[in-house]
């Protein structure tokens, strides 16, 4: 009954293509943020540490590969190399350069990852479907090796691991060991939501429709004079740009350290698997998807706990991995669409709530 | 020019200088070719008969592998555990063809391959609980015996499994190209809706795939198992079957053989005399790289069939 | 029809044009004009090579011999998106809509190609992004009210009616407002309703914007009646061009149609069913 649109009237065309166009949406918003802001003050730093920032990193990953195969249609398995070159461009960049800004790092990084994307999606003129999908493999076998075997990326350090030194923000430490969970947290935050609107930015206007008419039909897309080469290699560096921004918040903000493990094929199928289980072609599904795996695990951690019971690791992640596989098969069968349209069904039926229609 | 010497000149003046080590290179690779021939052999069987990019056929393979160790484990006799191991392979496709494949009948090709992803993840933790997921050893008596021909070191073990994967690419061929159920098989490939409606029962089709896939996987799985043990990191290795399959074509039975050699051979070529150029372990991504350069080249494969568009 | 419309000077003109496909011949030496503002038919029976033409005009197939003069400059092999940005616009025979798109974003990406705004404008939505957005959005609108599509602005069109589909389609050719819109078998499948709306909507936009339109159509009855000129293509051949008076008492025509037995090629049994009866 509260959720009602009746007595809104959109007068102009920008009004109607308003990202949330109902009274109602914007105050659900306004709560979220409030909510996102004022976290800090009540979670402590587990849950910071092990939910919120994770969270946060792997829906800027999900965004990024959501744009290339949510949108354009286009299945990447190599998310992780794409963040592993995030990650360690950041460091490279960094230690050559202490005194830049690290947000700059991170954009610059950012690029080179939107660079890498580019090269690797070349294929994607010739080929497409899952001949793609291997395609990007080689992506994140070759770049993972790179990284791992080419001293010069981790600065020829002996363990091969990369490590993030400390660095201020007008004068607050947001990497390094010294610098504490709340602070990375807020300076995810800041980046994902920025990112975030970007991408809704990008989706509802004359590329996101570029994207969707190459992903729904790229022949009838190249007759009415979209350029499907372009428009995917932009998709291609865009999503990789976001992938890169997310791997080097992966070493910065969360993990501190990372080898090139933390990058590995898993972590490609486990956005993959945020962003369908979210939902595909849908901002929104990326945070669904991204909360829903990143909790899973927690859960399966804390619950045996909850009851008195101890639950041995090995067993805990076999069923994480059978639950996720599951899930997957689950939702493509019954909603293919994921998360974001269960949510949005939900909100259809509210509405109209008490009435059937 | 150091470098163009080192990259163009010096490995092929090593090959030259040493024959007999190329050769016994050359060997290895080939045999690890075969297994990866073997897997692709799969990949290309439910792709061919059903349409599907089976992605868990590497992680069927484990899960074979890993079923009949477990139950040799248990004291079962080898001959009844490979009986055994194939009729768990049967009551896999069955399952898979019930909770999955039925339901999505005439989805899009890349939303059935996301499937079959989950299909892995699942095989995966199911196997590793059932059966523990610390590495086996797998010994079905099959000989192992070194021996020579003209200075090159040979293996009875290597010859068996290069003999196994021939009868099998010969019976399989025979399969597709002279019986019914073969004929229709490739209908249901080219159209699920049209194959239903001239009386092809989809689903019967379904199980019988997805059951040879499983054989297939098994033997793939005894030999892999047999070489290096039943661990997890066969389901990876068989992610080789991939670039293979771009290679050979996903259609084609003799391309999955021939795609499994160049990149088996290949991928130790490359790494013996180039490796250490660049670091080593480049055989973690050559094949992929060799796959990705073929692609932009010629995107069908070695035999498969040419992709026309139509409007 | 009788129309007072002024019909200009030859807008796009294609001479010898041969296609084949591996040994299949689907064309051969194909010259015909199209004139501004004018409507042009191309009839013939099935696997005349209507479609193929049309493709050849849009860049989509590339002939293997002939010139194609568009705009009064010989082009070269383009790519469609190249013709596209020319201004040919077109329809195909199975509708190809983007189905997972709401009919507005549809209709929208007719507009992509006068859409200026790079992508870090776009981020922003800001500013001149946003201006040029709501500019083309009034565009789309305007064909949307034209066609009387506005209730179904925000369905995603894989949940619509096939002929409302058909229109949306349209529609999407019309917004990029081309010079030259091709339509293939614009009312294939339909009722008579929607065939005489459709019929209506052609010429309202021939009218009303001054489009050329070359249009492939079975109903016969359709083409005669809104075609100012008509072009009859036979195993890939013209074999009459001219006014639908013309070309309906042609012995050419009426032989195709019918099934006299062929000289070319001589084999061909002469039981090719007629689809359409060249007397309407």
């Amino acid at each position: 009954m509260i959720y009602r649109e009746a007595g809104q009237f959109k007068t102009t065309y920008t009004a109607d293509q308003a990202v949330f166009p109902i009274v109602q949406d914007r105050w659900f918003i306004a709560a979220v943020a409030f909510l996102a802001l004022g976290v800090p003050f009540v979670a402590n730093e587990y849950w910071l540490q092990v939910v919120l920032i994770p969270f946060l990193l792997f829906s800027l990953a999900a965004i990024g590969l959501n744009l290339l195969t949510g949108y354009t249609g286009q299945l990447s398995l190599g998310t992780g190399g794409f963040m592993a070159v995030g990650g360690y461009m950041t460091y490279k960049i960094t230690t050559a350069f202490p005194d830049l800004n690290i947000l700059v790092v991170f954009a610059a990084a950012g690029l080179i990852s939107a660079g890498a994307g580019l090269v690797f999606g070349l294929p994607s003129l010739r080929i497409k479907g899952f001949y793609l999908a291997v395609a990007t493999l080689a992506s994140q076998f070759f770049l993972g090796w790179l990284f791992n075997r080419v001293g010069w990326f981790y600065n020829y350090s002996s363990s091969g691991t990369i490590t993030a030194p400390p660095r201020e923000i007008l004068g607050i430490m947001v990497t390094g060991p010294e610098a504490t969970a709340e602070v990375r947290y807020y300076v995810a935050l800041a980046i994902v939501t920025v990112m975030a609107v970007a991408a809704k930015n990008l989706v509802r206007g004359r590329i996101g429709r570029s994207w969707m008419a190459i992903r729904d039909m790229d022949v009838a897309a190249e007759i009415i004079g979209i350029r499907p080469f372009r428009t995917k290699l932009l998709a291609f560096s865009i999503s990789s740009f976001y992938c890169g921004v997310a791997g080097a918040m992966l070493v910065f903000l969360w993990l501190g350290s990372a080898e090139t493990e933390a990058f590995d094929i898993v972590v490609s199928f486990d956005v993959l698997f945020m962003i369908i289980i979210g939902g595909l072609g849908s901002i929104l599904g990326s945070f669904l998807g991204a909360a829903f795996i990143v909790l899973v695990p927690v859960l399966l951690t804390n619950a045996p706990q909850l009851f008195g019971l101890t639950m041995a690791i090995d067993l805990q992640k076999h069923i994480e991995v059978v639950l996720f596989g599951s899930l997957i098969i689950f939702f493509l069968i019954v909603e293919p669409n994921g998360l974001a349209r269960l949510w949005q069904i939900t909100k259809e039926k509210l509405r109209l709530w008490p009435f059937p229609y | 020019m150091d470098l163009l010497t080192a990259v163009f000149v010096a490995p092929f003046l090593d090959m030259a200088g040493s024959p007999v080590f190329l050769a016994e290179v050359v060997i290895v690779g080939v045999l690890t070719g075969v297994m990866y021939s073997l897997v692709a052999l799969g990949f290309v069987l439910i792709f061919k008969a059903s349409g599907v990019f089976n992605f868990a056929q590497g992680v069927m393979v484990l899960f074979a592998a890993l079923t009949l160790v477990g139950l040799m484990e248990r004291g079962v006799p080898v001959w009844l555990a490979i009986l055994m191991t194939i009729l768990v392979m049967i009551g896999l496709a069955f399952a898979i063809e019930r909770f999955m494949l039925r339901h999505l009948v005439n989805q899009e090709p890349i939303i059935l391959f996301m499937a079959t992803i989950g299909l892995a993840f699942v095989l995966e933790g199911v196997g590793e609980t059932l059966w523990g997921s610390n590495v086996k050893a797998l010994d079905v008596g099959i000989p192992n015996a070194s021996f020579e021909v003209g200075g090159i070191l040979l293996n009875e073990f290597d010859l068996f499994a290069a003999a196994s994967c021939a009868v099998l690419v010969a019976v399989l061929a025979v399969f597709f190209h002279y019986t019914t159920i073969g004929r229709a098989l490739r209908a249901v490939a080219d159209d699920h809706q049209a194959a239903l409606s001239v009386g092809i029962p989809l689903k019967t089709i379904w199980v019988i795939v997805w059951s040879v896939a499983g054989f297939v996987g098994l033997v793939a799985g005894i030999m892999w198992g047999a070489r290096s043990g039943v661990q997890f990191s066969l389901s990876l290795i068989a992610l080789k079957a991939l670039p293979v399959l771009i290679l050979g074509g996903f259609t084609s039975v003799p391309g999955a053989i021939v795609g499994g050699l160049i990149i088996g051979v290949g991928e130790k070529i490359a790494e013996i005399y180039w490796g250490p150029l660049l670091g080593g372990a480049i055989e973690n991504w050559f094949a992929y790289m060799l796959a990705l350069v073929f692609l932009v080249f010629r995107p069908q494969g070695l035999f498969g069939e040419r992709i026309i568009e139509r409007v | 029809m009788i129309s007072n419309k002024h019909i200009g000077e030859v807008l796009l003109k294609l001479e010898d044009i041969s296609l084949s496909f591996g040994g299949v011949q689907a064309l051969s030496n194909v010259s015909f004009e199209v004139r501004e503002h004018e409507i042009l038919g191309i009839i013939g029976p099935n696997g005349a090579g209507k479609s193929s033409m049309l493709n050849v005009i849009n860049g989509f197939y590339h002939p293997d011999e002939g010139r194609i003069t568009y705009k009064g400059t010989t082009r070269k092999d383009m790519r469609p998106h190249e013709a596209a940005r020319q201004g040919i616009a077109r329809t195909f025979q199975n509708i190809a809509l983007f189905k997972g798109m709401t009919t507005l974003d549809n209709i929208m990406t007719g507009r992509n190609t006068k859409m200026r705004r790079n992508f870090l404008w776009q981020a922003l939505y800001l500013g001149p992004a946003r201006k040029e957005e709501m500019e083309h959005r009034e565009a789309a609108e305007r064909i949307i009210d034209f066609l009387e599509i506005e209730a179904i602005r925000k369905t995603p069109v894989g949940r619509l009616p096939y002929g409302l589909q058909k229109r949306v389609e349209l529609g999407r050719a019309l917004t990029a407002e081309p010079d030259l819109l091709l339509l293939d078998e614009p009312m294939a499948g339909m009722n008579l309703e929607e065939k005489e709306d459709m019929c209506r909507f052609i010429l309202d936009v021939n009218d009303e914007f001054g489009t050329t339109i070359a249009l492939i159509e079975h109903d016969m009855g359709v083409v005669m009646d809104i075609s100012d000129r008509v072009v009859v293509l036979d195993y890939g051949r013209k074999i009459a061009d001219g006014s639908p008076d013309e070309v309906r008492t042609n012995q050419d025509v009426i032989d195709a149609y019918l099934g006299v037995p062929h000289d070319i090629p001589p084999d061909t049994p002469p039981d090719d069913t007629p689809h359409a009866n060249p007397q309407p």
